[in-house]
């Protein structure tokens, strides 16, 4: 098979990517390089990953056909269930896999960065799962508007740092990741949570998730007759959960791959956050993306209601995605995303995620002939969104 | 004006001085102040500076500098902006100046036209902590050259031999010898464990000589750094020392400042 749309050997999507990164990370991203493929290609690995994924996850995660929503949209709609999944979104596929990752590179110590929290919980998770040490950074302004996730991250024993430079939000607690990191180099495993980063973190992060479009094919083969849908629709922040539903199609050209971005109050309103409609090529956190700027290159804040996509970059891989047309990209502001999150939890009695919300409010935005297979990666669950979306309840 | 070939390597040059080269933020603590600062600390004595160009997103950086940094943005601080304040810099201001910045502002502004520019303004070299060297050498260095640019890289106490090596033999000016991101111990004391990478490194008889930046705050940790090194950078203490100073006042203030480090009290 060719491979148009993964990364490269020198670790670019087209000419995205890269480990732009200063000479204090330089063994550690090299440590990573050097050895992640054959440790994630180890048997051992493999066959302890797999247990985690299926006794302590709960994988497979079911493939859902939903018959009221498909009915309303008059098309045939199947849900990719990461929303059940142990700690409540596909998060926990990544942190699983790095965990046991950190432990074959001898790491004691575990950083993370989070922004709605869900990473955080995620990495919380696996660290108490380990027996390891766990600093979340955070940013501050997430920390007073997440307190659920922040409590649950401490009672698992990890240990929140509040982020307050910048604007205090993920942007910020991953500077902060990176510094703790040049800090503190030889013990200390940085678990990324999406799919961004110096390479290899792309890819890595990448081919943990992949497990969502590994089982896809297997579950729609068995619902429809054919592994691949007409249709994929996922969110993207960095790109995570995105990433892992498009892995396994993104060669096969006929299934469209359909990206949802953030668009906050509006494309044109200064508070948004679609990266791919408002940015240009520029270098953060240590890959070459887009990137949303001033005209001088300092990056400006996104803005969105949901903290999972409020992210100035995306993914390099998406980048690639986006310029190459491979994907289809969407934009989708904080109203449609609130109304769509409100239909599906009234057509199908699922509550989603305010980041899932996205993905579901493109619904409107297109339109599928009655025949074709359409898959949306639900990738959270709404109860972290439930004061937001409370405060939407009567209006 | 093309730059007078190689101030770095000239300064270098003078037997066994012991250089002291301070970094500062541009456009900070005021937007107007750049060249205050710069002819300030050539006329103190200093031997070569590093400008800072402010980035949003500083992820090599400490909270002081951090800090400046979102001090100079706000201040109005821009790539452009600085190039303008530096446009007669070399009439009155002759020791080394070095650019040091994050890879997207530069970027940004076009890496061949800030190469040109920078030569123009009599610039002789440039840091960019998150433009590793590989990458450098891949895709930036013939465009550096061919504007007489040093690019000064980092070494830190994890660098392998076999990379100090080739770090030496691709980079230009001087090393910029990292003493160690988490710093231990008072004032003016390295850790064995650091005394014995700086003794390593010397060991290694590199060809460009090493100048030790990170942790070094006073007279005693300039004196330590420089028993190691041909010399030390000051970052934060420096940028503490001018911050809320009024314009009229940094000239003395620098002036002190740069006593203070070369002869204690």
């Amino acid at each position: 098979m060719s491979t148009n749309y993964q990364v490269n050997d020198k670790g670019y999507y087209g000419q995205y990517g890269g480990a732009f990164i200063p000479e204090m990370l330089y063994p550690n991203v090299e440590a990573l390089k050097a050895r992640y493929l054959e440790i994630m290609a180890d048997a051992q690995f493999q066959a302890d990953l797999q247990q985690l994924l299926r006794d302590y996850v709960g994988r497979p995660t079911p493939l859902y056909f939903a018959p009221r929503l498909s009915a309303h949209y008059g098309t045939r709609i199947y849900l990719k269930r990461e929303d059940l999944n142990h700690t409540g979104a596909h998060k926990i596929n990544n942190t699983v896999g790095q965990i046991l990752l950190a432990e074959r590179l001898g790491k004691k110590r575990i950083i993370a960065e989070t922004g709605a929290g869900q990473h955080g919980v995620a990495t919380a998770t696996v660290c108490a799962l380990k027996g390891m040490e766990c600093i979340v950074y955070m940013g501050a302004t997430d920390v007073e508007r997440q307190a659920p996730n922040v409590a649950r991250m401490r009672m698992l024993g990890a240990k929140v740092v509040p982020v307050h430079s910048g604007d205090k939000t993920l942007k910020d607690a991953t500077n902060e990741a990176i510094r703790d990191w040049i800090r503190y180099p030889e013990e200390t495993h940085y678990i990324i949570g999406s799919v961004v980063g110096p390479h290899p973190f792309p890819d890595m992060v990448a081919r943990f998730q992949a497990v969502i479009s590994e089982e896809m094919r297997r579950q729609l083969k068995a619902a429809t007759g054919s592994e691949c849908p007409d249709h994929i629709i996922a969110c993207v922040g960095g790109g995570s959960n995105a990433a892992g539903a498009f892995y396994h199609y993104l060669e096969e050209t006929q299934v469209n791959l359909i990206a949802v971005e953030a668009a906050g109050r509006g494309l044109q309103s200064g508070h948004s956050a679609a990266t791919t409609a408002l940015g240009r090529t520029g270098i953060l956190h240590g890959s070459k993306t887009l990137l949303m700027q001033t005209q001088d290159g300092q990056v400006t804040e996104p803005y969105s209601i949901s903290a999972g996509l409020d992210y100035p970059g995306i993914g390099p891989m998406h980048a690639h995605l986006f310029s190459s047309k491979r994907a289809q990209f969407q934009y989708v502001t904080d109203e449609e995303a609130l109304t769509a999150a409100f239909e599906l939890s009234r057509l199908e009695g699922i509550i989603p995620a305010l980041e899932t919300a996205h993905a579901f409010a493109a619904l409107k935005h297109l339109s599928f002939g009655p025949k074709e297979v359409v898959v949306i990666n639900l990738s959270g669950r709404g109860d972290k969104d439930l004061s937001t979306y409370i405060k939407h309840l009567n209006d | 004006m093309i730059a007078t070939k190689n101030r770095i390597k000239a300064l270098f040059e003078q037997g066994d001085k012991e250089v002291l080269s301070i970094y500062f933020t541009a456009g900070y603590p005021n937007l107007g102040d750049t060249v205050t600062v710069l002819k300030s600390l050539a006329a103190a004595g200093v031997d070569m500076v590093e400008i800072g160009i402010p980035f949003s997103d500083p992820m090599a950086d400490g909270p002081t500098i951090q800090q400046s940094g979102q001090r100079a943005l706000e201040n109005g601080m821009t790539l452009s902006l600085l190039f303008e304040q530096l446009e007669n810099i070399r009439e009155e201001v002759k020791i080394p100046l070095v650019l040091m910045g994050y890879l997207n502002v530069v970027y940004q502004y076009g890496i061949e036209l800030f190469c040109k520019k920078c030569s123009e303004l009599g610039i002789d070299g440039v840091i960019l902590p998150d433009l590793p060297m590989d990458l450098y050498e891949e895709a930036y260095k013939a465009t550096f050259e061919r504007y007489g640019l040093s690019f000064i890289q980092l070494i830190t106490p994890q660098s392998s031999e076999e990379r100090i090596r080739k770090i030496d033999a691709l980079s230009d000016g001087f090393i910029y010898m990292v003493s160690s991101a988490a710093t231990t111990g008072g004032a003016g004391q390295f850790s064995e464990a650091q005394e014995a990478y700086f003794e390593r490194v010397r060991g290694m008889n590199l060809s460009k000589p090493t100048v030790i930046g990170f942790g070094i705050a006073d007279h005693e940790s300039f004196q330590a750094a420089c028993a190691h090194a041909r010399g030390a950078i000051i970052g934060s203490a420096f940028i503490r020392a001018i911050r809320g100073v009024d314009t009229e006042e940094l000239a003395e203030c620098i002036h002190q400042f740069v006593q203070k480090i070369r002869f204690g009290n």
